[in-house]
């Protein structure tokens, strides 16, 4: 069973039609970059996996999106049940006005664990995780805003990870970021495949290549093209992948 | 461009800016004058300490203002604290749950643009007709309260509204997206984010709130009144009341001026001390969150 599965989905932002009956299985513990120009369509697919799009007023979706073989959109789920299990990064740090550990701890608190040590074990795990713990453990009282860029986005990724979600959405991760934290991050999205299973989006096509197992180019809202990132980037299969992958257009 | 056009405007732009400075400067000092004025006049008589701590005595001459004192304190306490706890949570409401076009926001909006020009003095009509003799409260520290309430109402609900709507998006969906429920990310992100501008919207009603005089008049105020309260029913003098008293129907008005001066000056410690306060906590707030 695959972890991730979207089958024949389309939404629309009004009469926009924005993702045209993309179907993609995501394989479990691997990590698939979305690539392709602004505006095609990768953010709102991307947001399918937590029902983010939920919240955005006027939308329409139709299709199926399977977790574990379960479909998320069915009537009977909870969004706030799937964003618990689904983590989700965003382009811009997003750090809380709250104390580095109480940003780590955030997730479990709104959990209602009441467990002091547990939460503590889990947020020194978690920045272990994001390979922050180094550089912030004498400070965790401070506020997290005192943090560097590429500080604040690892601080969202542990954030995100003290919950221990199965699933990690990032939606251009490091493009805030200077090329040092970049790699850092890149480096991170190598050794979280081990116990995650990772969908990235991603406008740089050689990071899409250094960190994912399988890429999916979009293009005005249509998946044109899915396929093992060595094969996409050695032997595209169509035109507008090869296009764009050369730099020829977006 | 010619040489001598652009010292024209340069000495165009000079001339503007003198004039902006020059009126400045102007206001600045008036205010300053009437503080120091207030301050020079008033010294004397709050340095002396029986002032603090005595009722007014002589025909309202002499003695202090002890009662006035405790009054305008506890109405100005009870009267933020039941507009905070009503209009705190309206503009939560009215930011983050209203839908844009429903009824009650608009009626809300309405309210809130023009209850905040409606004239005070109405505002102790309303009072008195309702807390006072209608729901029976008489003249007491309730009734006062309640209608000082409703009076900063519009003001707290409308900052605390602006206050939440400034919380960046972005950590309302972080939020979200962690799995937490609306409440939630109310309760523990918009709210402490946005709680150094409740603050600010609350200072500004302290000022309001302690200096009125019409809508205590017929609700809760006292002409005169040697005792404290004992209880929220009870009726107390208040400072602006009491300053009004001494100016115009004190038995010998020229001889009750220094007391007046005095009250004044506390009236204005008493904001001044209140404002701090406040300021204080907020900047505290801020330092600690690196909030802007
Ligand atoms: N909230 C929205 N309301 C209306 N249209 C939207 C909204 N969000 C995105 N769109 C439109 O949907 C298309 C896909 O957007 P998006 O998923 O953000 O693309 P990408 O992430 O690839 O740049 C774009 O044409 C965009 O204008
Ligand atoms: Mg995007």
């Amino acid at each position: 069973m695959f972890k991730l599965e979207a089958i024949d989905v389309n939404v629309y932002y009004g009469d926009k039609h924005a993702i045209k009956n993309v179907s993609m299985a995501i394989p479990r513990n691997s990590v698939v970059a979305l690539i392709g120009p602004s505006g095609c369509g990768k953010s709102t697919f991307l947001r399918l996996f937590n029902r983010m799009n939920d919240l955005i007023e006027g939308i329409r979706i139709e299709g199926k999106v399977l977790l574990d073989g379960i479909d998320i959109y069915s009537k009977d789920i909870d969004p706030v049940e799937v964003r618990k299990r689904v983590g989700m990064v965003f382009q811009k740090p997003t750090p809380f006005p709250k104390s580095i550990f109480e940003n780590v701890a955030y997730g479990l608190r709104i959990n209602n664990v009441k467990n002091e040590r547990y939460i503590k074990e889990q947020v020194e795990k978690a920045l272990h995780q994001a390979a922050l713990w180094e550089e912030v453990h004498k400070d965790l009282k401070k506020s997290a805003l005192a943090l560097s860029g590429g500080q604040q986005q690892r601080l969202c990724i542990a954030r995100a990870l003290a919950v221990e979600p199965s699933v990690l959405l990032m939606d251009e991760p490091t493009s805030a970021l200077d090329p040092i934290s970049t790699a850092k991050i890149e480096q991170l999205i190598g050794q979280l495949k081990n116990n995650y299973t990772i969908v990235i989006v991603t406008h740089n096509m050689h990071q899409a290549g250094r960190v994912s197992d399988k890429t999916g180019f979009f293009n005005m809202g249509v998946l044109v093209e899915y396929e093992n990132t060595k094969k996409i980037f050695t032997h595209p299969s169509h035109r507008e992948t090869e296009n764009y992958i050369t730099g020829r257009f977006g | 461009m010619h040489n001598d056009t652009l010292q024209r405007n340069y000495l165009y732009q000079r001339i503007v800016f003198l004039i902006l400075k020059v009126v400045t400067i102007f206001v600045v000092g008036v205010l300053f004058f009437v503080l120091f004025y207030i301050f020079s006049k008033g010294i004397g008589t709050v340095l002396r300490g029986s002032f603090w701590i005595e009722i007014p005595k002589d025909g309202l001459s002499g003695g202090g203002i002890l009662p006035a004192i405790v009054g305008t304190t506890l109405l100005t306490l009870l009267s933020i604290l039941l507009s905070s706890a009503v209009g705190i949570p309206a503009g939560i409401f009215m930011a983050e749950y209203a839908p844009k076009k429903s009824i009650l926001k608009v009626l809300v909006d309405i309210m809130t643009n023009n209850l905040a020009g409606i004239p005070s003095i109405v505002f102790g009509l309303f009072g008195m007709s309702l807390f006072v003799i209608q729901l029976n409260f008489g003249d007491s520290i309730l009734a006062g309260s309640l209608t000082l309430a409703i009076m900063v109402l519009p003001v707290i609900i409308r900052t605390t509204e602006q206050a939440v709507k400034a919380v960046p998006d972005e950590l309302r969906l972080a939020s979200i997206g962690m799995g937490a429920t609306k409440f939630q990310t109310i309760w523990r992100i918009i709210l402490p984010v946005s709680f150094p501008r409740i603050i600010t919207g609350i200072i500004l009603s302290i000022g309001r709130v302690a200096g009125e005089t019409a809508p205590i008049l017929f609700t809760v105020a006292a002409l005169y009144l040697p005792q404290l309260p004992r209880s929220i029913f009870d009726q107390v003098m208040a400072l602006p009341y009491h300053l009004y008293v001494l100016c115009v129907s004190s038995p010998d008005p020229q001889k009750s001026l220094p007391q007046a001066f005095g009250t004044a000056l506390v009236l204005l410690l008493m904001v001044l001390v209140l404002n701090l306060i406040a300021t204080y906590i907020r900047n505290q707030y801020k330092r600690k969150y690196k909030l802007k």
